[in-house]
Parts: C-alpha cells; sequence; structure tokens
C-alpha cells in the first residue's frame, strides 16, 4: 500500500524538516519512500509545497503527488491549506495550522484573504484537525518550531507508533535544538 | 524490505555527489544554478574531491576539462542555461575527449520552478555528439556517476548527466559503498588530439562520428537500457522522471522500453522491443528527441499527438492524456490569491528599488533576487543587463538619463563585466547599478569572487569591485547603501545626467545571512500612525493594514529601518530585542 502525505506552507517555514522526518519515520521501518522537496525561488515566501510517499509492500515511482490523491495534507498556513485542498483524496486528513500570512497580493490591497477557510472545509468530504501552531512554539520560546507542533499533532492521527516520529525527530534535528524540537512535538501531540 | 546499515535517503543531487565520492573524482567546479546547485555542495563535504565554485559555466567546464586532460576524474555541474554559457567548450571536447573521466551534469527545470525558460537539454547532447545518460532517482543518480566515468575513459569522451528539477529534488533510497581511489593518469602531450586547430580538428571530427557508432553499438546491450516486458498490447518507451510517472501511471499493466541512456539511442534494442508490442508510446518530458529518432528510422510510435512539450509531466496528466482517467477531489469554490514569492523583510535590494520606482526610471534587469523587483523592464539572462543597456542607450541617447542597468555580485562576476567593458569601449553613457549583497543569494547563498570565502570556507582573496570597474575605465565610481535612500537618490540623479558611464555599487549585506545582526525591529505607534500608507511603497512582506493603520509583523521584521525612513510622523520605530 502506498501513502502520500503533503506539507504545504510559505518558502521558509520549516517545510523542508518536516518532510524529512516523514520520510525518515517511514525509512525506519523498512519502507521504500521518497520525498520530493522545493529549492530555489518559490523558497522566497512563495507557496511551497513538498511529498512525502512510501510504500509498505512495494517500490514508490513517481516523487509527485497530483490531485486527489493525497492520504493527508499538513498546512503551515491557512490559504495554503485552501490552495493545495485539491490534491487530498475525498475523506483524507488535513492537519492545519489557524496561522495566516497574507501574500503580497493582499498586503497590497489587490486581493482580500478569504473568510472562514477551516469552517468552509469543515463543510466537505474531509477529516480537519486545526492547531494554532504558532501559539503553541511561541509558548515553548521559538516561533519556528511551529513546523515540529504540526507533526506532533499529526503523529496522533497516524497509524504509526509514536516513537517512530521521535527517533525520526531525533534523526534529522542537530543536536542543539533537539530538546526543543522534541518539546514541540509533544505540545503537537498532546494539543 | 530491510534497509541496510549502508543505505540512506539521499536527495538525487547528494547522491550524484556521493557518487563523484565512490568514483574516486578528485576535481569539481561549478556555477550555482537551481536545480543542480546541491551537487557541487555536497561534493564540497568529501574532503577527498576538491571542490569550486567558478566564476561561470565556461570557466568550470574548461576547469573540469583541464583535470581531466591533466589525469584526475572530474566534474561539473550546472543548470540547463548554464550549458548554454558553456556549449562552446562543451562541443570543442567532443573532438579533443579526455584522459581520466570528465562528467558533466545539467539539470533541466520543466515548469520553470526557478528558471528562465524550458529548454531540453537532450539537444546539446546530440548536436555536440556526446553520450547522455539519465536517471530516473536517486539509485540511478549514484549509479550512472560510476557508469559514467567508465563509458567517459573507455570511450575517450566527456559525458553528459542529465537531470531534471524533480530528480535533483527528490530523496530516494541509495546503497553507500567505498571510495575507488584512482591514481592519476598520466599526462601524455598530444598536440594532435589537444590543440584544434583545423588541420588536426579535422582528423578528430571522424574520430568523434566513430565513437557515436561505437557508443551506440554499447548503447544496444548496456544495463543502462532495458526491457520489462509485461502485457504487450501496450509498449512504453521512456527516461528519466517520464519513465516513474509511467510506472505509477500503468504500472505492470504495459511493457517498458527503460532508456538510461538518451544519446546515442540504441536503434537495434528499441526495434527489438518494438518488434514484440502491438502499440507503442514515447513518453518524453519536453522536446520530442527519442519520438522523432524513432519515427526518423521507421520506428511507428506515438507520443506527442497526445502529450505536451510544454511544463512538466505527472501520473496525473498520463492518466488524463492516454487513459481519460481523472481523480475525484474537493475544492473551495472561493478565489484564492496567488502568492508569489518576494523580496524578504530586510531585503537590501529594496531601498534600490524603491528609488528606481519612484524616479520613473527604465530597469534594465538581470537574474537574481532582484529580478523580483516591482520596476523591472527587462529580464533575460546572467549578464544581459549591461549589454542590453548599452544597446538601448545607443539607439535612444536622448533618454539615457533615463535607464539603469542592475546586476548583482554574483551574476556580474559571471558575466557582467564583458559588457562594462564594452560600454567603456564603445562609449555608451550607460548607468549601472551594481547590487552587492556581498553573496549569491538567488540560488540559496553560495560564496562568490567579492565574498572573500571559497566554497569550502576557507579564505579567499575578494574581488574589489571599485578597483576592478576602475580597471575597465569606468571614471565615475560611487559606493552607498541602497537604505540611504536619500543619498542613493542624489548620487543616481547626478551620475545620470553626466554624459560619460557610471557605476553605482549598493552595498549591504543579505539579510539571510547569519553576519548580519537580526536584534531588533520596527513597531507602529498607532497613535502616530496617520494611515498614509507611505510605508506600504517599499512592498515589505512584514507591513500590512489590518486596522486601518500599519502593522508590522514583529516576529518577521529584521529591523532594517527602511520602513522608518517613509514615514513623515515618526510612527515607526526601531526597538532592540535585547531591551525586552
Ligand atoms: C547561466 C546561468 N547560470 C546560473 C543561473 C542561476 N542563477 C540565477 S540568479 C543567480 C545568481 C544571483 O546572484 P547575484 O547576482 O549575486 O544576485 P542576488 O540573488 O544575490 O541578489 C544564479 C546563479 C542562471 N539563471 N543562469
Amino acid at each position: 500500500m502506498t501513502k502520500n502525505m503533503m506539507i504545504c506552507g510559505v518558502g521558509g517555514q520549516g517545510s523542508l524538516l518536516a518532510s524529512r522526518i516523514l520520510g525518515q519515520a517511514a525509512l525506519s521501518q523498512g519502507w521504500d519512500t521518497k520525498v520530493s522537496e522545493v529549492h530555489g525561488m518559490s523558497q522566497r515566501g512563495g507557496s511551497v509545497v513538498t511529498y512525502v510517499r512510501y510504500s509498505t509492500n512495494g517500490r514508490v515511482a513517481s516523487p509527485v503527488i497530483c490531485k486527489g490523491e493525497a492520504d493527508v495534507l499538513i498546512s503551515f498556513e491557512q490559504l495554503e491549506t485552501a490552495r493545495w485542498l485539491p490534491f487530498l483524496k475525498k475523506n483524507g486528513k488535513i492537519i492545519t495550522s489557524t496561522q495566516k500570512i497574507y501574500p503580497m497580493p493582499v498586503i497590497a490591497g489587490n486581493a482580500e484573504y478569504p473568510q472562514n477557510i477551516i469552517e468552509e472545509i469543515e463543510k466537505l468530504d474531509v477529516n480537519i484537525s486545526e492547531c494554532d501552531a504558532i501559539d503553541v512554539a511561541r509558548k515553548l520560546g521559538n516561533e519556528k518550531v511551529a513546523n515540529v507542533v504540526l507533526i506532533g499533532l499529526y503523529a496522533k492521527y497516524s497509524d504509526l507508533d509514536k516513537q517512530i516520529f521521535t527517533d525520526a525527530v531525533k534523526a534529522c534535528v542537530p543536536e542543539k535544538f533537539l530538546q526543543l524540537n522534541l518539546t514541540a512535538f509533544e505540545a503537537g501531540y498532546n494539543y | 524490505m530491510q534497509i541496510e546499515k549502508n543505505q540512506k535517503l539521499l536527495l538525487g543531487n547528494a547522491a550524484i555527489a556521493r557518487g563523484l565520492y565512490e568514483a574516486g573524482c578528485v576535481f569539481v567546479s561549478s556555477y550555482p544554478g537551481t536545480p543542480s546547485t546541491e551537487i557541487t555542495e555536497e561534493a564540497a563535504k568529501y574532503d577527498e574531491i576538491y571542490a569550486e565554485w567558478a566564476t561561470n559555466e565556461k570557466v568550470a567546464y574548461e576547469a573540469a576539462l583541464g583535470a581531466a586532460i591533466a589525469g584526475g576524474r572530474a566534474f561539473t555541474g550546472m543548470k540547463h542555461v548554464g550549458l548554454n554559457v558553456a556549449a562552446d567548450p562543451l562541443f570543442t571536447s567532443s573532438y579533443t575527449g579526455v584522459n581520466a573521466g570528465l562528467v558533466v551534469a545539467v539539470a533541466d527545470d520543466p515548469a520553470m520552478h526557478s528558471s528562465q525558460n524550458e529548454q531540453d537539454s537532450r539537444h546539446y547532447a546530440v548536436a555536440a555528439k556526446l553520450p547522455m545518460l539519465e536517471p530516473s532517482d536517486s539509485t540511478e543518480c549514484l549509479e550512472f556517476i560510476k557508469l559514467a566515468y567508465n563509458i567517459s575513459e573507455k570511450f575517450d569522451t566527456p559525458v553528459m548527466l542529465r537531470l531534471t528539477t524533480r530528480i535533483s529534488h527528490s530523496q530516494g533510497l541509495v546503497t553507500l559503498a567505498n571510495r575507488q581511489e584512482l591514481p592519476l593518469k598520466e599526462y601524455i602531450k598530444n598536440d594532435s588530439k589537444y590543440v584544434m586547430k583545423p588541420a588536426n580538428a579535422t582528423k578528430r571530427h571522424p574520430v568523434v562520428e566513430q565513437r557515436q557508432s561505437d557508443i551506440e553499438e554499447y548503447a544496444n546491450t548496456s544495463t543502462l537500457n532495458r526491457i520489462e516486458f509485461n502485457d504487450k498490447k501496450i509498449g512504453i518507451i521512456s527516461a528519466g522522471d517520464s519513465y516513474v510517472y509511467a510506472k505509477e501511471a500503468f504500472g505492470t499493466s504495459v511493457s517498458y522500453l527503460k532508456l538510461g541512456m538518451v544519446n546515442p539511442l540504441p536503434l537495434k534494442l528499441i526495434k527489438k522491443f518494438t518488434d514484440q508490442v502491438d502499440k507503442i508510446y514515447v513518453i518524453e518530458e519536453l522536446d520530442s528527441i527519442i519520438e522523432s529518432f524513432c519515427k526518423a528510422n521507421g520506428v511507428n510510435v506515438e507520443g506527442k499527438n497526445m502529450l505536451p512539450v510544454i511544463g512538466e509531466y505527472s501520473q496525473q496528466l498520463l492518466n488524463k492524456n492516454l487513459l481519460s482517467k481523472e481523480n475525484d477531489y474537493n475544492e473551495l469554490k472561493i478565489n484564492i490569491p496567488v502568492r508569489p514569492p518576494v523580496m524578504c523583510a530586510g531585503c537590501p535590494h529594496r531601498g534600490t528599488f524603491y528609488v528606481l520606482k519612484k524616479l520613473g526610471l527604465t530597469v534594465i534587469g538581470d537574474i537574481g533576487c532582484y529580478t523580483l523587483g516591482s520596476t523591472i523592464d527587462t529580464t533575460v539572462c546572467m549578464g544581459a543587463s549591461v549589454s542590453m543597456l548599452h544597446g538601448f542607450n545607443k539607439v535612444r541617447p536622448e533618454s539615457a538619463d533615463k535607464r539603469v542597468g542592475v546586476i548583482g555580485d554574483s551574476t556580474f562576476m559571471h558575466s557582467g563585466i564583458t559588457g562594462l567593458v564594452d560600454i567603456i569601449y564603445n562609449n555608451s553613457y550607460s548607468t549601472l547599478l551594481i547590487l552587492d549583497n556581498s553573496i549569491t543569494g538567488m540560488t540559496g547563498h553560495q560564496q562568490n569572487p567579492c565574498t572573500g570565502l571559497t566554497l569550502k570556507n576557507l579564505p579567499a582573496k575578494a574581488v574589489s569591485l571599485e578597483t576592478l570597474c576602475k580597471a575597465c575605465g569606468v571614471e565615475n565610481i560611487q559606493t552607498v547603501d541602497p537604505n540611504e535612500v536619500d543619498t542613493f537618490e542624489k548620487i543616481l540623479k547626478s551620475e545620470l545626467t553626466k554624459d560619460a558611464p557610471s557605476v553605482i555599487i549598493l552595498k549591504r549585506p543579505c539579510a539571510l545571512l547569519k553576519t548580519v545582526k537580526k536584534d531588533s525591529y520596527a513597531r507602529v505607534d498607532a497613535d502616530k500612525c496617520k494611515s498614509c500608507r507611505a510605508c506600504m511603497k517599499i512592498g515589505c512582506p512584514r507591513i500590512s493594514f489590518e486596522t486601518k493603520k500599519a502593522v508590522i509583523d514583529e516576529s518577521l521584521c529584521i529591523g532594517c529601518g527602511l520602513c522608518t525612513r517613509m514615514c513623515k510622523f515618526d510612527a515607526i520605530e526601531i526597538i532592540s530585542r535585547a531591551s525586552n
């Protein structure tokens, strides 16, 4: 069985680390894994999406996920949740931060940031869990770990053991920031 | 599946670097360019490999060619447009051949995630008559590098490795092995092979043609190309990322000819495959190269009649175009504003562009983070700002005082210098702005000749832009901090009116550099804010108008202070993070 996970957000929010943690978790189970990352131009505050795919019984061919294919969408920002929603399977799972980051057209007054995104998504056949990850991270002393808070929240709903995720965090985060990230993971898991 | 200790998830680019290490490569010279950059950054982490950032791709290619002829396995990596720059040595090195192996990786960018065009590098392999390998995942990235060196030395030829964004930037499982330590090959002077004057080159061309057919023969039996027979009603010929998309879409319901070598193409093997399947599709992203080859050789295939030459492929595209199959999905029926990349908070280019916009100048642009500036008139390729400005000003000299060129420090070193010499030599009254943020920003912070550090983080002599421009013959050179917008504006106005070429160096380091202090932020005093929106003119992503007053997102502001210069009411103050 192939499982498709997407992580979306705004360039600079830490989607790379989050996707590497998920990839590492799958790999540690002996499953063939592919992680597709974004480098370059769109990192400059643009809309960013990464894909993590693994297969519990075979090989993963394509590194990308297309419309209607994702089992899980983990999003760091509401507008991005709305933008990438079509990539989720019907009845798929969404983990989203409630954070809003205004894109340039909104800041410049040329477009409006849509209202009630989460409420609107709740009306569809998807399963959504939201979390004010920035607030949680801020209380832990560093907004940058909001990404790992959301991974913690995802772990709560995943079929995989919690330990698999914490081991993956340990494998992916440099020693210096490990304790903070593990605390962030716990905070998300217990949210 | 059991994951062994020596197995690891690696980015395609990191797998290539690992391949270089294992293949005994000793010399890497490259110029950064998405999506190829990490190959060289990763290679630099191995002590056994000498690795450097060159000034541009032509220099990098020639350096690698020199290293290979000198007897060490060498490598250069670049993005697709970089190969345009390196094309001159590429074509003639096909004639000289190598001594120790030479591999050149070129990364295409279908869908143009970070590029200015969507060219297909396979044309270069065909045109330069060089073998080209194309991996489909990280495993093959590592394996193909080793094979590429064997082919390079066996057939005495540079070998090209074609990548695409999805291969370069996807992580997959690879198996690590030890490094093969190789002694340098002896260098023997051989002018008939290495001195490409007409008398020698005419003798080398037949060698190249013979080599092409020898390699084609090799390709017919090499493990690089393989047939996977399943149901024989449909056969698919594919390579690179297109192959994995096809596998994803059709699984084992069809047969495959998977090509690991995309030039020269193995005609005998193709015929062996097509003879045994009923209907044949060629699936190849971007241009029709395999398909055209098949058709030219009387092999009846289809592909581009159903598949685009534009953009990236995916399993979804194949499902839709070949099987008329589409997934169900949810969608919000709302307008979702786009989120284009923007200059970062604190970006030194912001002050520059504020002034250029204010003065309503025509801006002949270049490639770098400053391409995101809102007022640019043209962007073509690296270095073009300088020479295009010259052309503009020669044709419209009366308005030369309303026009500037803008170019980054790395880009100026890459290919701006020759344009500047042209401005001086042919005397156009051009005003060039060099935006010196002390780093190669757009591609993710690489050192360059102006920064004083090498790729391996060793100290290096930093080129002085002032001295360099002076040596080119520029008499009017000014250096100013772009955040000092008033001073800059004054200098710019004065330089524009001069009947002589000028260079203004805008010096302020990239805000993302670790050495730039981020110990303060800006805060709006809502009582003093008169809602005039003057601060919005700089287009900072951290300033918005939520409550009819300006609001600054303090957490992501670095306190560059540019906005304070916009506010006539002193409503914005810079606050030290240490003080609270
Ligand atoms: C021939 C070529 N090589 C490489 C690139 C990739 N590339 C785009 S911009 C850039 C360098 C930008 O650095 P700089 O000029 O210092 O400007 P900055 O981004 O720092 O503002 C590079 C390497 C390219 N577009 N074309």
